[in-house]
């Protein structure tokens, strides 16, 4: 019985085919745009996340400042090497420690020039962001004590200045010094915001003494060990430099630490909450879609109360006329769901294309905007159903 | 004597309530043989309609008793009612009110549909209910495609596809010329005589109430009187 009622009701949308797709219309548009958005959103998430995992995953960044203290009388102090020190001999769970004191400067070879980025650091920076070798060494120990001028080199920069050559072993200027080529870094993709692509890396000593001027750590890269919290090691962190910077404990810190798990669980968090909001007003053309089939029922219980009326006539029961007319509101949404998810897909997948977005069919918001057409079908459905089921069939015979 | 197939006593129905109520049967009583063949006549306003809205069990009455094969139908739910038109009982009306852009198979089909019939079945009984009504060559076409009598007889074998006992039939000329309305009242009677369904119509034009076996006349709620029919209907 309930096959032939979906036959039936099949016969009869394919009958109005043009008044069917129109009525489905809000649906299909419902459908589709909840799904696109969502699905885009995911892209904007996927391609964000991307880019802050490219700043190394488990990675804290510690920076002198503090929010609040800003506008006193004093700057915050910069950290030291002792710091660097204490940090690794003292925080539990960690994988390297890296200082950094950055610049830039014009590196020239021959006749070409390329405007670089200048790091001063120890061999622990390529641990902290996973940076690999193309060939050459890290620097050694006397290097890094005598702050002699070696470099290694981001992949950009041996593009651009070295072309074909092997730049091991080759000199060029740095601003004003001139560094000896010890290693070249493999490309990166997905350089996110410190491309070390176009960075040239010397050691510390180096970059403080003949490009800074001073002794100063800009900033500290500690990377979290596999198996600890990134958070749990924050906060053995701040304990340390609090008692490092003299802080008493009503004090305010005077430096931060900059979490990217942190930061890009709030990044996702944020892009998460902005897809539920797109995705909310896109739900409300579904409910348009919903009264609109509710409307078109409507109308075709009444142009069809003759048919009812036979119907109720030669025997069917009230409850199989109902069956009837719900099962045609329901495969009816069903089927602009099904129109809707299909068009999604095209649409998603070409706007992703379009916004250099990655794409990804996200099965459970198919198969829940799916499931909401049926249900719309089910509620929407039920008052002109039940509306037809209850006539007299004495009086749906004699309806002109 | 075998009990009656159907047996109406001291039905009365009241239409609206109050003042503005309208008493349309005044207290029916009739008695109907199985194999008979009925016209029931009548101005309009005499109530032969509402009787035949019971008989068909589509109405109930408001008083009285009504006994359809021992059944007493007054009793009945609404569903139980539609068990009952859906086992015993076949419809021909004055519009014929078949299904628009549905074949004629697809209507005489119909009535098997809600009996839970299986589609091979489905298909045979309304081709031989086609063939019995001389319209087998039709059973693809649309009601928009065949004449008035061509549709009351696509009606007719919808009513008759699930061999009922009664065939109950409402003006079924009303609607056609007179060379068709007598094919239909030849249709009736033939499938009166040889498959023994008792045919209960109601007309208003005599010559068509001719073709029954016994023509009651109604006036002002109540049965006038009963006649035999005059058999010459039969060679005309």
């Amino acid at each position: 019985m309930l096959f032939t009622t979906l036959l039936l009701s099949l016969r009869e949308i394919r009958r109005h085919i043009l008044r069917s797709f129109l009525t489905t219309l809000g649906i299909i548009i419902g459908v589709a745009a909840v799904i696109t958005m969502v699905t885009l959103g995911n892209g904007v998430s996927a391609s964000v996340q991307d880019s802050i995992s490219s700043l190394g995953n488990n990675t804290l960044a510690v920076f002198p400042g503090g929010g609040r203290g800003r506008g006193g009388s004093t700057p915050p102090p910069s950290f030291e090497n002792a710091d660097v020190l204490a940090i690794r001999q003292q925080v539990s769970g960690v994988r390297a420690v890296a200082p950094q004191s950055s610049s830039s400067a014009l590196a020239v070879r021959n006749a070409q020039n390329w405007t670089a980025s200048v790091t001063g650091t120890t061999n622990d920076y390529f641990d902290a962001q996973k940076l690999e070798f193309a060939g050459g060494r890290r620097f050694t120990d006397a290097e890094q004590s005598a702050g002699k001028s070696v470099c290694v080199i981001g992949d950009t920069i041996r593009a651009n200045l070295f072309a074909g050559d092997d730049p091991v072993g080759e000199r060029f200027r740095l601003g004003t010094v001139s560094c000896e080529v010890i290693g070249v870094l493999k490309k990166r993709d997905n350089a996110g915001f410190s491309d070390p692509n176009s960075t040239v890396l010397l050691p510390l000593k180096t970059v403080q003494r003949r490009f800074v001027g001073n002794q100063n750590v800009l900033a500290i890269l500690v990377a979290v060990a596999d198996g600890y919290e990134p958070s749990a090691v924050k906060q053995s962190l701040t304990g340390l430099l609090r008692e490092r910077r003299h802080l008493s404990a009503g004090q305010p810190d005077n430096f931060d630490i900059f979490d990217t798990a942190e930061f890009a669980a709030t990044v996702r968090n944020q892009t998460q909450q902005l897809t539920l909001f797109v995705a909310a007003i896109a739900a409300v053309s579904l409910l348009v879609g919903g009264i609109g089939i509710m409307n078109i029922m409507l109308v075709s219980v009444t142009e069809r109360t003759r048919e009812i009326g036979i119907r109720l006539a030669i025997g069917a029961l009230g409850k199989e006329v109902l069956l009837q007319f719900l099962v045609e509101a329901i495969a009816l949404s069903c089927l602009g769901g099904l129109i809707g998810v299909v068009f999604a897909f095209f649409a998603s997948w070409g706007l992703a294309t379009l916004a250099d977005l990655p794409f990804t069919f996200d099965l459970s918001i198919n198969l829940l905007s799916f499931a909401i057409s049926a249900l719309i079908g089910i509620v929407f459905g039920f008052f002109p159903a039940r509306r037809a089921a209850a006539l007299n069939p004495i009086d749906a015979l004699r309806h002109e | 004597m075998a009990e009656p197939l159907i047996q109406l006593q001291g039905i009365t129905k009241t239409f609206g309530e109050g003042p503005t109520a309208f008493q349309a049967l005044k207290g029916v009583d009739l008695a109907i043989e199985a194999g008979a063949f009925l016209a029931v006549m009548g101005a309009s306003g005499s109530g032969k309609s509402t009787t035949m809205n019971i008989l068909g069990c589509l109405d109930v009455p408001t008083g009285g008793s009504y006994l359809f094969r021992g059944v007493q139908v007054e009793k009945l739910d609404r569903d139980q009612r539609a068990y009952l038109r859906r086992r015993y009982l076949g419809f021909v009306f004055q519009g014929f009110n078949l299904l628009a852009r549905t074949t004629a198979l697809e209507n005489v089909e119909l009535p098997l549909l809600y009996r839970g019939e299986h589609r091979r079945l489905r298909r045979e009984m309304a081709m031989s209910a086609l063939e019995q009504v001389g319209l087998d060559r039709w059973a693809d076409h649309t009601p928009s495609e065949l004449s008035g009598g061509q549709q009351q007889r696509v009606a007719i074998a919808r009513a008759i596809v699930t061999k009922p006992d009664v065939l109950l039939a409402d003006e079924p000329t009303g609607n056609l010329d007179s060379e068709r309305s007598v094919e239909i009242m030849r249709l009736l009677q033939q499938l009166n005589a040889e498959l023994g369904i008792t045919v209960l119509m109601v007309t208003h034009e005599p010559e068509m109430a001719s073709f029954a076996k016994t023509i009651v006349h109604f006036k002002d709620g109540l049965v006038e009187r009963t006649e035999v029919a005059a058999s010459t209907a039969m060679g005309a």
